[in-house]
């Protein structure tokens, strides 16, 4: 018995070193077992894009909530600077815009899509070993199973669209397809609808950056793909994990508050 | 040269070590490997049904029986026609629902082991008093805003997606992920992701709660163990299995996943909550599951919520019209 407990010591120790043996030289980036890059970590871009995707000035909230909910400025992550919408989508983005504070997906807790959910002000946490990989979102707690087999057509509709990923190199190419239309890319009312196909490239560019593009192809949206980027970085923090953001309680007054019982005044 | 010593040192280890793994998949840190899609469909009730008494174990042809009956019993599409003339309307059908086709391998009467009856323990007697205090408020107002009603229906919480990991009627599927410190367990139902640091990091502040709490897990052997902490409480926590509970600031779970054979993975929870005379464990077993998890958008679809509340608004006001 004592000589099985040995063996599993050592085991572990072996075990354990052959896993240490993998740690990086400044400036590598991290890698799986399988040579391959290791993705996993608690991420967040530093754009203003989950506001607008396209360059835009500072503006106002709701007059009621003053400075807390007024759109901060920022430089836009669409090459070109421009979405090439069709005629009637570019009107539909202008009544987006205008209903933004009643109809934005997000206001609703509604699972932001693809691409939003990369570039929202909040963290989202990769999990990858050599053999799985799985996004996880803090808003909505939105999560895509990232199919590194075998690509798989969507079996249905979806906010979070399927995901089948290959390598090209040491960029993670992901194909994501299958929505349902109804997610916006942000709270100007950008959008596009369910013949969407995105083409994610996901770059380590260091141990603690990631550098994202995105070319999003929707012919009934859209004249021609057009492409994003912009860079996902570390937390750094070693207890940084993603925390539970259930919002939908938060948002069931707003949604059904016409029809709940009141108290008699 | 001592690296190279050591190494001739080490082979032997090495090779005896590839023997010892050889009876559980690995991760190539050294875990046991959990990852891929598993189901704990059961046709095991939480709870020994009443009728069962002291019966712990079924032998395999009551077993056999068991199931048949279950089955014919459960079957929304069998039974379409007695639902109807009882003023059942019907909901979701056999195609939707998940009950698995079996009960435990065990042939165990009931996912709870302990304690030997089978059955949740009673409240202690405050608990209790909260419990029907409950149950007189839902009474009273089955509807008033979503907050009276199960955290299933308002999409927040489901049996899969939180400890203890229990089957509901539909979709028990999961995903589990692993890297060298965390184990990730996403349930289909609600698109639920429990992340569970394996790394040794403190749980959150004790003001600090969640809906699905805060777990911490690490392996013992080939076991991973998870702890559950920092719960939300809520009177419908549990899922279907056990509505209209009771719970306090003191719950607290133990799980234990250990890959039993390629094919299984047993899991065990303990549930310590000072509302409950004694604690309670309940063991159940996973089994791969072929296919894809789909995306399981709750509240995004949940025009439920709105048909009810209206549909209760309606009736009152139908009521007060009668009243009159």
């Amino acid at each position: 018995m004592r000589s099985i407990l040995l063996l599993l010591t050592v085991c572990v120790a072996v075990l354990g070193g052959s896993a240490h043996a993998q740690s990086s030289r400044p400036g590598d980036i991290p890698r799986l077992a399988n040579g391959k890059p290791n993705f996993s970590g608690v991420w967040q871009s530093l754009t203003t894009a989950n506001w607008n995707v396209l360059t835009h000035g500072a503006s106002a909230g709701p007059p009621e909530y003053g400075a807390l909910l007024a759109t901060p400025p920022g430089y836009g992550i669409v090459e070109g600077d421009s979405i090439p919408y069709l005629p009637a989508a570019a009107l539909q983005q202008q009544r987006n815009y205008a209903s933004r504070f009643k109809e934005d997906p997000e206001l609703k807790c509604y699972m932001p899509g693809v691409p939003r959910a990369n570039y929202m002000p909040y963290p989202l946490q990769i999990f990858h070993s050599d053999s799985h990989l799985l996004f996880t979102y803090q808003f909505a707690g939105a999560a895509r199973i990232i199919n590194l087999g075998a690509p798989q057509p969507s079996a249905i509709d979806s906010w979070m669209g399927v995901s089948n990923a290959r390598w090209d190199g040491d960029t993670l190419v992901v194909d994501v397809s299958g929505f349902n239309g109804q997610a916006w890319l942000d709270r100007a009312g950008n959008h596009m609808g369910p013949a969407l196909h995105v083409v994610e490239r996901y770059t380590l560019v260091g141990p603690d950056a990631i550098d994202y593009s995105a070319t999003l192809e929707d012919p009934q949206t859209f004249s021609r793909p057009w492409s994003m980027r912009f860079r996902l970085l570390r937390n750094p923090d070693t207890h940084a994990h993603l925390m539970e953001f259930k919002c939908v309680p938060f948002t069931e007054e707003l949604l059904y508050g016409d029809v709940y019982k009141r108290p008699q005044p | 040269m001592r690296t190279i010593q050591l190494l001739f040192a080490a082979l032997p280890f090495a090779l005896a070590c590839s023997a010892v793994h050889a009876q559980t998949a690995r991760t190539p840190w050294g875990h046991p490997d959990l990852q891929g899609s598993w189901s704990n469909a059961t046709l095991t009730p939480l709870q020994r049904p009443a009728d069962l008494k002291d019966k712990e174990f079924f032998t395999p042809e009551e077993a056999r029986a068991w199931v048949q009956q279950r089955l014919a019993a459960t079957s929304a599409d069998a039974n379409l026609e007695r639902d109807k003339a009882s003023g059942n309307i019907g909901s979701y059908n056999d195609a939707w629902t998940d009950r698995g086709n079996d009960i435990v391998p065990t042939r165990r009467t009931s996912l709870i082991v302990e304690p030997a009856n089978g059955r949740v323990p009673p409240f202690t007697a405050a608990a209790q008093r909260e419990h029907e205090a409950n149950l007189a408020h839902a009474k009273a107002h089955p509807a008033d805003t979503p907050e009276d009603r199960y955290l299933t229906e308002r999409c927040i919480v489901f049996g899969g997606g939180a400890a203890p990991m229990l089957p509901e009627p539909y979709n028990n599927n999961y995903y589990i992920v692993q890297t060298p410190d965390y184990v990730t367990i996403m349930a289909e139902l609600n698109h639920e992701v429990r992340i569970i640091p394996i790394d040794g990091r403190p749980h959150l502040p004790t003001d600090v709660t969640q809906w699905t709490g805060d777990s911490r897990g690490r392996f013992e052997g080939d076991t991973l163990v998870v702890e559950t902490t920092n719960q939300k409480p809520h009177r419908h926590f549990y899922g279907v299995q056990m509505l209209d509970s009771v719970m306090s600031n003191d719950f607290r779970v133990v799980e234990q996943f250990t890959r039993t054979a390629r094919d299984q993975i047993r899991y065990r929870a303990t549930v310590y909550d000072p509302v409950f005379t004694a604690p309670w464990t309940v063991e159940l077993f996973m089994h791969p599951q072929a296919g894809e998890l789909v995306e399981f958008a709750c509240h995004e679809g949940n025009y439920g919520m709105r048909g009810l509340l209206s549909a209760v608004r309606e009736e009152e006001r139908r009521a007060a019209e009668g009243k009159r």
